[in-house]
């Protein structure tokens, strides 16, 4: 378990006063502490430090953050921009929220921290349309940071001139998608853009852009100010550091909880959740990730470490940590049909087997439910769903045939329960 | 120069080419429908996708750029996978009623349905229906057929430039529309018809009309603006039935305005098709004998010069060189070709060509519009301007009232005192011309056809003199015509001879009754009240308004039924090829002026289109240039002299109905009355 003074986010659960000043505020716990030392150090110095943190972005795919910024360019005749994605809308996931809710100037200066590792003199967050609250205080959160000079012109008196933006979304999931992200702050239907030319090149207004998660970015000060070593030390290798799990579903104390990478499944569920309901044997499968990825059976639960390399091996990925529990009572087919029509809800339509397939995934699905179809269906929506992955510009197309993969891979036998049982049902 | 495996064939192909180009380069074809060459990759069909070495997924081939050392397959196993599903996908919710569609026969989807489908449906659940769309006139929408490649809209904003089309809703909800129902707006809109890959949009005039396997085909130019649009003219029997755009770089790369597209009802509207003359007041049907007699009847004794011809905007040039000969047979000075009297100087070629060449206009950096709304003149000028604005770094200033263009140019002022300032560079906007490298001027017919004409020709001349657009390797100077007759008749020479007069000394001489009678090759464009008491002979298509005012009437071919040359406003000498003959008694124009010739007495020396194309050789030796615009040689043109303070006035405040065919056409009617009421809407309607 994460010793308590390995923590990152110490007001995670809002025990404290998110401003920046007062006897309990952000600066008490150590915010904004030392930042112009950490901004002299250089913009090379700080992005060697994140890149031997091991930091790997937080946001679900896992690309090594420091890597990432080092793919800007270093001397540009274009401006810069960081890009924080707070469109967080995946299913199961409300890590950025209280992150942002509760410890905003571990953002906002993480922010200043990225921007000057990739001589990005502004930042843009976009946060979550339906995030109403959240956004009122990150933006009094700015606003504190600007009067105490910390960001703006000079910022923390480093010489280093940094804009902070904060801009509102309007309730498209599609619009986390980095450039979808990017289209729509620019004012334009949120749609996925096609790569390459990646962001680091054209992002943003055409200019260098990078495009990281809220968490991703919230813990650089601390990885900078207690050295990547440290950070490097927590977890396993390759999948190194903390991690904001959000645990929810069918277990005792649904919750968020920093924890180490790599812990495995059932003691995460078991400490900090205070267990499945009903007991450990009442588990009937968990989606570890977030509603992109595959569900992995108790059976798999039962071992499984919670980090990217660990829960790729079992055919299911780390995504964004968001644990969601289903015990026995759960109508499994019934659960992932609502996440086919989540996703056939949320497809841009742009590409054609995202736009054509989750409908008619979901259709499928739908029948499933009731068992009223035939077994060949199985394969062919398996093949389907293939068909769909890999096929598209964005990852939402992966993210719609992964969890239809997942039920059919550990639960076959129920779909094919259901269709005898309808038929049965419809011959009496 | 990348080179790279295609299918294992190793390729050498120029950088910044994609892989779709490469694999097409290499001679292996990839199936697309959102991809095409002159709009925005959108990437979005995913009907490209091939294989790529150590790429785990197949990648989409018309975004990808063309890298040394790739490695591609388009017939690897899993290339062609996806290709078949992706197909699957997009047929799932694709209406099956190619039997009633009219895209039936042309259709990208059915084509490649054919190569990349499966021979039945998995997809068991209830097809997708999308409410109908109206976008006026003249394209016919289905959208319950569209697959979503969004080239449409990528046309409507980038080629067009107006933000008329545009996909609202997401995922399968996703329906392309303008938003709010309205009619498009643009000059170009129908070329969406050609680029949409299936049925969705269609032509509304077309619809239901034929089957693509069913029509003649003839290549052939258009008439109905300047531009000599290169066409295909699809017939079937006497009817011509709908034109398209033919591939010409040079000219209209492969669009063509909706004028061009749709006019050609017109055709069958409205047709002279026998000779009439005119009895006790009225017009009377008669024989070509008759029509023949009652003209030599008429002409018999009178003086050459109380004779006079002039010829309309759609005439062509063999009909121009025989009424040119013939006239001068008769003895008569007075000819005029320039029926809005605009003063053009026929005795220097490079004034009054479109000398950059609209090809050309790319290489321009800043340009000055004078007089002229190329919007409304000649649409595909305007998409070059426009095309060339896109890749930045180009000004426009325009003199004249104020127009959207579908790119900024800066207002510079009304009338010729602005033109003045620039000439003298006095005005603000001579250093931006000045700091252009490749500076360009149009000169438009509103501001030379008016008195003042001559020295405003003169003034742009100096202009262009003075801002460097006159180079050994460069000519910026260019007039910007709206009929496509018009440097055909001033190549040919069909202006005032010695002592001669021009279109208004003739409606002068008309009405004072020193012109007696006055042959029209299809000009219905002049004031005919001004004619006077004077015998009018008409030869011509359309009962327009010469026809009406006609003692006799010869029946003459449309541009679609005769062999004939045109020069469009570069100078550019084209072939018009017949694909329909002309309607009843109607005769090719220059075999009326042959028979006509030997009935006055004057036997034309010439019996064949071949023996007439070699005089026309003989009057220019331009014609020998066909499809070609020859670089003229500068020289001096215009009449200096006083300038009126008068605003410029655009020649054409009508796009639709410009001349005889597109006034009789009832599609053109009704886009005029669709744009009318597009501009009257206030912000309540609807």
């Amino acid at each position: 378990m994460l010793a308590d003074k390995d923590r990152i986010f110490t007001n995670l659960y809002g025990t404290f006063d998110w401003r920046l000043e007062g006897s309990a505020g952000a600066r008490r716990r150590g915010d904004w502490d030392g930042t112009k030392e950490l901004i002299l150090k250089g913009r090379d110095w700080i992005v060697n430090e994140v890149k031997a943190s091991g930091l790997r972005g937080r946001g679900g795919a896992g690309f090594p953050t420091g890597l990432k910024w080092s793919f800007m360019p270093k001397t540009s005749d274009k401006p810069c921009y960081l890009v924080v994605n707070a469109d967080e809308s995946e299913p199961g996931t409300c890590k950025d929220r209280d992150i942002i809710r509760f410890d905003p100037h571990k953002l906002i200066e993480g922010a200043l921290l990225a921007s000057a590792a990739m001589g990005a003199h502004a930042c843009y967050i976009y946060i979550r349309g339906e995030f109403y609250n959240e956004a009122v205080t990150l933006q009094h959160a700015i606003d504190e940071a600007y009067a105490a000079k910390l960001i703006g012109p000079n910022a923390c008196g480093s010489g280093f001139d940094f804009d902070l933006y904060l801009h509102r979304g309007a309730g498209a999931y599609i619009c986390g998608e980095e450039t979808g992200l990017l289209e729509s702050l620019e004012g334009k239907k949120g749609q996925p853009r096609l790569k390459p030319p990646f962001p680091a090149a054209v992002g943003l207004y055409g200019c260098p852009t990078t495009v990281n998660n809220v968490e991703s970015i919230a813990v650089v000060p601390a990885i900078l100010r207690r050295g990547a070593s440290w950070f490097a030390a927590i977890g396993r290798p390759k999948n190194e550091g903390t991690k904001v799990y959000c645990i929810s579903g069918h277990v005792e104390k649904p919750c968020n909880v920093e924890e180490a990478m790599g812990i495995p499944l059932k003691e995460l569920i078991e400490k900090h959740a205070s267990g499945v309901l009903g007991g450990w044997d009442n588990l009937l499968a968990v989606i570890p990730g977030g509603s992109s990825v595959p569900v992995i059976p108790k059976s798999v639960c039962d071992t499984v470490l919670m980090d990217f390399d660990a829960l790729k091996d079992v055919k299911s990925g780390l995504g964004t940590a968001a644990v969601i529990v289903m015990d026995k009572s759960t109508d499994i087919v019934k659960a992932i049909a609502r996440l086919a029509k989540f996703y056939k809800h949320e497809s841009c339509g742009q590409c054609t087997p995202c736009r054509e397939g989750t409908g008619w995934m979901w259709r499928v699905m739908e029948r499933m439910v009731k068992g009223q179809a035939e077994t060949r269906e199985i394969d062919t929506l398996l093949q389907v769903s293939c068909e769909i992955e890999g096929h598209t510009i964005c990852a939402l197309g992966d993210a719609a045939a992964w969890p239809i993969q997942g039920l059919i891979r550990h639960f076959r036998p129920e779909l094919e329960r259901r269709i005898r049982d309808y038929r049965k049902m419809a011959a009496e | 120069m990348p080179k790279l495996t295609i299918n294992g064939k190793a390729v050498e192909v120029a950088p910044g080419v994609t892989v779709l180009q490469a694999c097409q380069q290499a001679g292996f074809e990839v199936a697309h429908f959102c991809y095409h060459q002159r709009l925005a990759i959108a990437g979005n069909c995913r009907m490209c996708l091939v294989e790529q070495d150590k790429s785990p997924k197949p990648i989409a081939s018309c975004a990808m750029p063309a890298t040394e050392g790739m490695v591609i397959r388009t017939d690897s196993e899993m290339a062609k996978k996806a290709r078949h599903g992706v197909m699957e996908f997009l047929l799932i919710n694709h209406p099956l009623d190619c039997p009633i569609c009219d895209q039936g026969g042309e259709c990208d989807l059915q084509d490649q349905a054919m190569a990349y489908g499966f021979d039945r449906s998995r997809y068991l659940e209830n097809k997708r229906a999308v409410k109908e769309k109206d976008f006026g006139p003249l394209v016919a929408t289905a959208m319950t057929r569209c697959i979503h490649c969004t080239r449409c809209i990528r046309f409507a904003t980038e080629i067009a430039g107006v933000e008329d089309l545009g996909a609202t809703g997401r995922g399968e909800n996703m329906e392309i529309g303008t938003y709010i129902e309205r009619s498009l707006t643009s000059e170009l809109s129908a070329n969406i018809i050609d680029l949409c890959p299936v049925g969705a949009l269609t032509a509304k005039p077309y619809a239901f009309v034929a089957r693509p396997w069913e029509l003649t085909k003839t290549e052939s130019v258009d008439v109905l603006d300047a531009v000599g649009s290169n066409i295909r003219v699809d017939a079937r029997g006497p009817a011509v039935l709908r034109v398209l755009p033919r591939l010409n770089e040079d000219v209209n790369e492969e669009w063509i305005s909706d004028k061009t597209r749709f006019a050609v009802d017109g055709l069958l509207k409205r047709r002279l098709d026998r000779p009439y003359v005119r009895k006790a007041g009225k017009l009377e049907a008669a024989s070509w004998p008759e029509a023949f007699a009652a003209i030599s009847s008429r002409l018999k004794g009178v003086a050459g010069s109380r004779i006079a011809a002039l010829s309309g905007n759609l005439a062509d040039c063999e009909a121009m060189l025989a009424l040119k000969d013939l006239m001068a047979a008769l003895g008569s000075p007075h000819l005029d070709c320039r029926q809005d009297g605009a003063a053009l100087d026929p005795s220097c070629r490079a004034g009054y060509v479109f000398n950059t060449t609209i090809a050309g206009i790319e290489q321009a950096d800043a340009c000055l519009l004078i007089g002229t709304n190329p919007r409304v003149e000649a649409a595909i000028v305007n998409a070059r301007l426009r095309k060339r604005w896109l890749r930045g770094g180009f000004k426009a200033g325009a003199i004249g009232p104020k127009r959207d263009l579908t790119y900024p140019a800066a207002p510079l002022g009304a009338g010729p005192e602005t033109l003045k300032d620039l000439a003298a560079g006095k005005h603000e906007w001579s250093e931006t011309l000045k700091a252009a490298k490749n500076p360009m001027l149009i000169l438009g017919m509103g501001a030379l056809a008016r008195k003042d004409g001559a020295s405003i020709l003169a003034l742009a001349r100096k202009l262009a003199e003075g801002a460097g657009m006159i180079r050994e390797d460069w000519n910026g100077f260019n007039v910007l015509h709206t009929a496509a007759a018009r440097v055909g008749g001033l190549d040919l020479g069909f202006v005032p001879g010695p002592g001669g007069k021009d279109v208004a000394g003739i409606l002068a001489g008309c009405e004072k009754g020193e012109i007696e009678a006055v042959y029209l090759l299809g000009a219905d464009e002049i004031d005919m009240k001004r004619l006077g008491r004077a015998f009018v002979i008409y030869q011509g298509h359309h009962g327009d308004a010469g026809a009406h005012r006609a003692d006799v009437v010869l029946p003459g071919a449309a541009y679609t039924e005769k062999d004939a040359t045109y020069v469009n406003t570069e100078g550019r000498v084209q072939l018009g090829r017949r694909a329909v003959f002309p309607p009843g008694d109607a005769r090719e124009d220059w075999t009326i002026l042959r028979a006509l010739s030997e009935a006055l007495g004057k036997t034309l020396p010439y019996d064949s289109l071949g023996a007439l194309r070699r005089s026309m050789v003989k009057a220019n030796p331009v014609f020998t240039h066909i499809d070609d615009a020859p670089r003229s040689a500068w020289g001096k043109f215009g009449k200096e002299g006083p300038v009126d303070s008068a605003p410029f006035v655009h020649p054409i405040s009508d796009f639709h109905r410009t001349d005889a065919v597109s006034r009789a056409s009832l599609t053109m009617a009704e886009c005029a009355a669709a744009l009318k009421r597009e501009q009257e809407k206030t912000g309540t309607h609807g």
